[in-house]
């Protein structure tokens, strides 16, 4: 895509226009803010390193539940989609559970386990487990079937079959659901943390606008974006790495 | 067809089979009764609040929560979706913008809608449209962005306008994208849905499983889960079917 000076026409008008609105007193600057006291409390949360602390906590609950889902939702995988009767007996079960949104489980993981990062990991690996399952299940069913067969004619052990056979042919499409759930999983340990967790960037967020810090709270906004916009880039460079 | 239904028959079973366990464990106190509620006091209380109407208030104030967002964001992501896809300056103006505001987990504006709304109904109603409104959008955006050069090329020599375009070839044709992120969306809804409600304390089933829980209410926890799950699953299962219907015409 090509750059050009369009792209950078509302933006820039939109900033304009609130500095001048609020250096003019028309808007109330205690709901409002600023766009030069955002830059300066963004400048501050940087300085200190209560941004870098937030991200931190953050991202380590986003890796420990990204990396269980991929473990369950992997092993789980395979063993349904190579075994058509479980993958069919426990579909209802399964649905069932898919069917609950992910965030309905803070109240009960924060009752199990109390605040802290086993919760949001928990809630995380939860929202991460099904794309990764799913996607797991469709790609062991897409394996060409003439290579189990060449794995019974050279009558591999099971382990051997997934290990040599399984796992090298499904994984260009599980890395697929991976990516899916890599999305989700910012998402997710956010909200929790905006909800109940006391921790982590989604906190910092709410507890900036409890406390009428209203320009951190828009520093901390403007700071998730970009760290969005990293973790899309992270996981779109990863992708072409492995499929090139 | 007796095949599929001693399929169907171990499917029911393998289902039961999870609840009795899950009964026997919270009975033989393997499990404490303070965080896992048995299957059994889970239903009985689903069964009482069916009886006295709760049940049914509950989720339909949800239910109305969820459609207004969803259908203001769909709305709102149409319009926009159509403009940036078919007109270029619309393109070149506004894409860069919504590119930034994209990777935002759609819950971080609950604190911004809060400041300006408060904890209000409408707060919540302009969270999940904002949260849901993305997935359509990008679809939207692609499906206009691949509509195949011969539709286009027939549009032209038919010397068509650009509404008539819009809506008897682009839209048509970008339909099928369209319902992909139309499914994305309106479980994003359901999220975004639950988050408000324990949030800004509104009624409906979100609310009722947090307040639950900060009364230790252990089965009126599990009943509220298991209540939104079947919700969820029966709001899915009425967006594929009816996607079914409308894409018949694609099948022929």
């Amino acid at each position: 895509m090509r750059a050009s000076w369009r792209s950078v026409v509302v933006p820039a008008a939109l900033l304009l226009l609130w500095e001048l609105c609020a250096a003019l007193r028309l808007v109330d600057l205690e709901f409002i803010s600023r766009p030069s006291h955002i830059f300066a409390a963004g400048i501050s949360g940087l300085a200190d390193g209560s941004f870098f602390h937030a991200t931190w906590q953050t991202l380590e609950a986003c890796l420990f539940g990204l990396s269980l889902a991929i473990v369950v939702g992997v092993s789980l995988g395979i063993f349904l989609g190579l075994s058509t009767i479980a993958e069919f007996v426990s579909r209802p079960s399964l649905e069932g559970l898919r069917s609950i949104p992910s965030i309905a489980f803070a109240p009960l993981t924060l009752l199990l386990f109390g605040f802290g990062l086993p919760m949001e990991g928990l809630i995380v690996a939860y929202a991460c487990l099904w794309p990764i399952l799913i996607t797991t299940i469709a790609a062991v069913r897409n394996i060409e079937p003439r290579l189990m067969e060449v794995a019974a004619a050279l009558e591999m052990s099971p382990v051997e079959r997934i290990r040599k056979v399984v796992l090298p042919a499904m994984l260009p499409r599980v890395l697929v659901g991976v990516r899916t759930a890599a999305g989700f999983a910012l998402v997710v340990s956010v909200t929790v943390e905006i909800l109940i967790n006391p921790r982590g960037l989604g906190y910092g967020l709410i507890v900036s606008q409890q406390s009428l810090r209203i320009d951190m709270m828009y520093a901390y906004l403007v700071w998730l974006a970009a760290i969005g916009l990293l973790v899309n880039a992270l996981v779109r460079l990863a992708d072409r790495e492995v499929v090139t | 067809m007796s095949a599929a239904a001693s399929r169907g028959a171990a499917a029911a079973l393998f289902t039961l089979l999870v609840f009795a366990l899950w009964q026997v464990a919270v009975d033989s106190g393997l499990v404490s009764r303070v965080f896992v509620a048995a299957p059994l006091s889970a239903f009985e209380v689903m069964i009482e609040r069916a009886a006295n109407g709760s049940l049914w208030t509950t989720t339909g104030a949800t239910a109305l929560r969820l459609f207004a967002g969803w259908v203001a964001a769909v709305a709102i992501a149409m319009m926009i979706g159509t403009a940036i896809g078919n007109f270029r300056a619309a393109y070149e103006y506004l894409a860069p913008t919504l590119e930034f505001f994209r990777p935002l987990p759609a819950s971080a504006v609950i604190p911004v809608a809060v400041l300006f709304l408060g904890l209000t109904a409408k707060m919540s109603t302009a969270v999940i449209a904002f949260g849901a409104l993305w997935p359509v959008l990008l679809s939207a955006m692609h499906g206009f962005a691949n509509v195949p050069r011969e539709l286009r090329e027939v549009a032209a020599t038919l010397e068509m306008s650009r509404a008539r375009y819009i809506l008897t070839v682009a839209i048509p044709s970008a339909s099928v994208d369209i319902m992909a992120g139309l499914r994305i969306s309106l479980s994003l809804a359901l999220i975004l849905t639950v988050v408000t409600e324990m949030q800004a304390s509104l009624p409906g089933i979100g609310y009722e499983i947090f307040a639950a829980q900060r009364t230790f209410r252990s089965a009126d926890l599990y009943a509220g889960l298991m209540t939104l799950g079947i919700f969820g699953f029966l709001i899915n299962q009425a967006l594929l079917l009816s996607e079914r219907r409308l894409m018949r015409w694609r099948a022929a």
